[in-house]
């Protein structure tokens, strides 16, 4: 097979697989660290995964098409989840929504033709004192306001 | 100033940090209940300290470990619940983050009581940051004999994985985290049989709140009645209560149980933003039934709150100010619960869809008369008709909204839009 995780990676889910009495509960840490190994679950990564599981490849599709997190395709460099929920949308989050598709002029679900940005909407991220919020990368950003996101937007790499 | 029990981390400086910790107390409770207390004096002590369990159900912390059987073969698993996702939620976060100490040392001391050789914290995919603090605070107590082999030179070993989330609220639901925890997706379980007798890899297992197992130490050290004491009847100690929407001060606070809602929204939270007029609250995450204007004088317990026809739930205090939009509101909450719906309920996966969709049209200015109806038709077919709690959470706010603002229902049906001003 072409595809095949890193030593460091092989090692790593060896360590994975000890902290568990069977290996599919192993499932999702091995897909988050193929995630991050590979940028996102191609049918390929997910063969391998399902193969260092011994699983069949229909336990790790369940899993991978379940939770929001796992992607098939990777995304732009910079991923902006804006929260739609009520704490957010109640301090002015959907007006900072539309603004950031105005200024990338992206929909939620796209990314940017040049791959820098995608933007999605987000659930509750559970930082609701921070409202409104989002998440750039692994990053929770708080209080948005217009001024602060024409910031983030001009050198996400600073924000991250 | 009242009790801060958790929270008293909040504010000094490097509470993260072992050595730190360790000059306030830490890990006293564990050496207490180590060398001088047996498992099930432990569970005692909890059990009458009326400890409740935080993270929604409010089930007595105690009782659930005494579900535990003694004399199973098999090994007996802890499992905590930090896939905080409750909308308004936002308190096991800054414990993971600030206090992660006194965490550790409650899953120690639950752990000791249960007989769990074994504890897995399942956090949910978003918290990054608080899974590497919580990650480096393990090291630290492994690095110091505070876990592992023959904890503090007793006979208690104890081994503790971090088990990261995806993004997926179900996995909340407990039987669903079990389920999540063994590689598949989260949908959750049948009960009977109860986790504390056939949970994860079919073992006896206890499933129990961030907050709920960060109050242990504090229990342990200065006594159950002290704890019990700070709280109402049946509802001991104090809570992180998580106060977001339309407040000058959002944030977390700490106040004993009982605290009417009042006090926390205009003394704590600094009262309604731009001084506008309050019209509704969710007292206890966005499941809860919502309450009107009237009613803020409940007290913030599990059994008063109930009385009062909504919940305790997780704590999450959403405030509504005189221009929210009821319906809009509404249709916000159950966007997300069509979004969460795992689906494998039919009630809860077609229904919750219905709801938003109806929802939207009258927003829309495109609602029909009979849409109310609707709604309640959907929200009582969902109601109890399904495997776990996400249906009734979903449909006890359509109920609650549209039983105290029907008129704003009303309106965007028969005027084709909304009646606040400038929305």
């Amino acid at each position: 097979m072409s595809l095949s995780f890193s030593e460091q990676a092989k090692k790593e889910i060896e360590k994975i697989l000890k902290t568990y009495p069977d290996k599919r509960s192993a499932t999702l840490p091995i897909l988050h660290l193929a995630q991050r190994e590979f940028g996102a679950v191609s049918a390929e990564v997910e063969q391998l995964v399902a193969d260092s599981l011994d699983l069949p490849i229909i336990k790790v599709r369940e899993v991978l098409t379940f939770y929001t997190l796992l992607k098939k395709e990777a995304g732009g460099r910079y991923h902006l989840q804006v929260c739609r929920n009520l704490s957010c949308t109640m301090s002015g989050g959907q007006r900072l929504l539309d603004f950031i598709s105005q200024r990338l002029a992206l929909a939620p679900g796209e990314t940017s033709a040049d791959g820098k940005f995608t933007l999605t909407t987000v659930e509750c991220l559970g930082a609701c004192q921070l409202a409104p919020l989002m998440q750039l990368n692994d990053r929770y950003l708080g209080e948005l306001t217009e001024d602060k996101i024409e910031a983030i937007l001009a050198e996400p790499e600073k924000w991250v | 100033m009242g009790v801060k029990i958790i929270s008293a981390g909040f504010d000094i400086e490097g509470f993260h940090r072992l050595q730190v910790y360790l000059a306030h107390e830490g890990y006293q409770a564990l050496r207490k209940v180590l060398t001088s207390m047996t498992p099930s004096q432990v569970t005692e002590e909890v059990i009458k300290s009326n400890l409740r369990g935080l993270g929604g159900a409010g089930f007595p912390a105690g009782r659930k470990w005494s579900f535990v059987p003694k004399d199973s073969p098999k090994p007996k698993y802890l499992v905590i619940n930090a896939d905080e996702g409750e909308p308004g939620t936002f308190k096991d976060r800054l414990i993971l983050l600030n206090t992660p100490h006194m965490l550790i040392e409650g899953i120690l001391i639950a752990a000791y009581a249960i007989g769990a050789a074994k504890v897995y914290i399942y956090i949910r995919g978003e918290y990054t940051e608080p899974a590497k603090v919580i990650g480096q605070a393990l090291e630290e107590v492994r690095a110091n004999n505070y876990l592992g082999q023959h904890i503090l030179g007793t006979d208690f070993s104890l081994d503790v994985v971090i088990h990261r989330g995806a993004g997926a609220y179900i996995c909340g639901e407990e039987t669903a985290l079990l389920e999540s925890l063994e590689g598949k997706k989260g949908w959750p379980r049948l009960k009977p049989p109860f986790p504390a007798l056939v949970g994860l890899f079919d073992c006896p297992t206890v499933i129990n709140n961030v907050e709920t197992i960060a109050f242990l130490p504090a229990i342990i050290n200065r006594g159950w009645k002290w704890f019990a004491d700070l709280g109402t009847e049946r509802n001991g100690g104090t809570r992180l209560f998580c106060v977001s929407g339309s407040v000058n001060r959002p944030g977390v606070y700490e106040l004993p149980m009982g605290t009417p809602l009042r006090e926390i929204i205009y003394e704590q939270a600094g009262g309604i933003k731009g001084d506008k007029s309050l019209k509704a609250v969710i007292p206890g995450g966005s499941s809860a039934p919502v309450l009107s204007r009237d009613q803020i004088d409940v007290k913030m317990d599990f059994d008063s709150l109930m009385a009062a026809g909504s919940m305790a739930g997780s704590g999450g205090i959403i405030v509504m100010d005189e221009d929210t939009c009821m319906p809009h509101a509404l249709w916000v909450l159950t966007r997300f619960y069509a979004h969460e719906s795992c689906g494998q309920c039919t009630p809860c996966r077609e229904g919750t869809g219905w709801m938003e969709k109806v929802l939207r049209r009258i927003l829309d200015g495109t609602g029909r008369p009979e849409d109310p109806e609707n709604l309640l038709r959907i929200a009582h077919n969902i109601m109890g008709n399904t495997i776990c709690p996400l249906g009734d959470a979903a449909a006890l706010p359509v109920i609650s909204f549209l039983e105290k603002f029907a008129n704003e229902f009303d309106f965007h049906i028969s005027q084709h839009r909304c009646d606040i001003e400038g929305v």
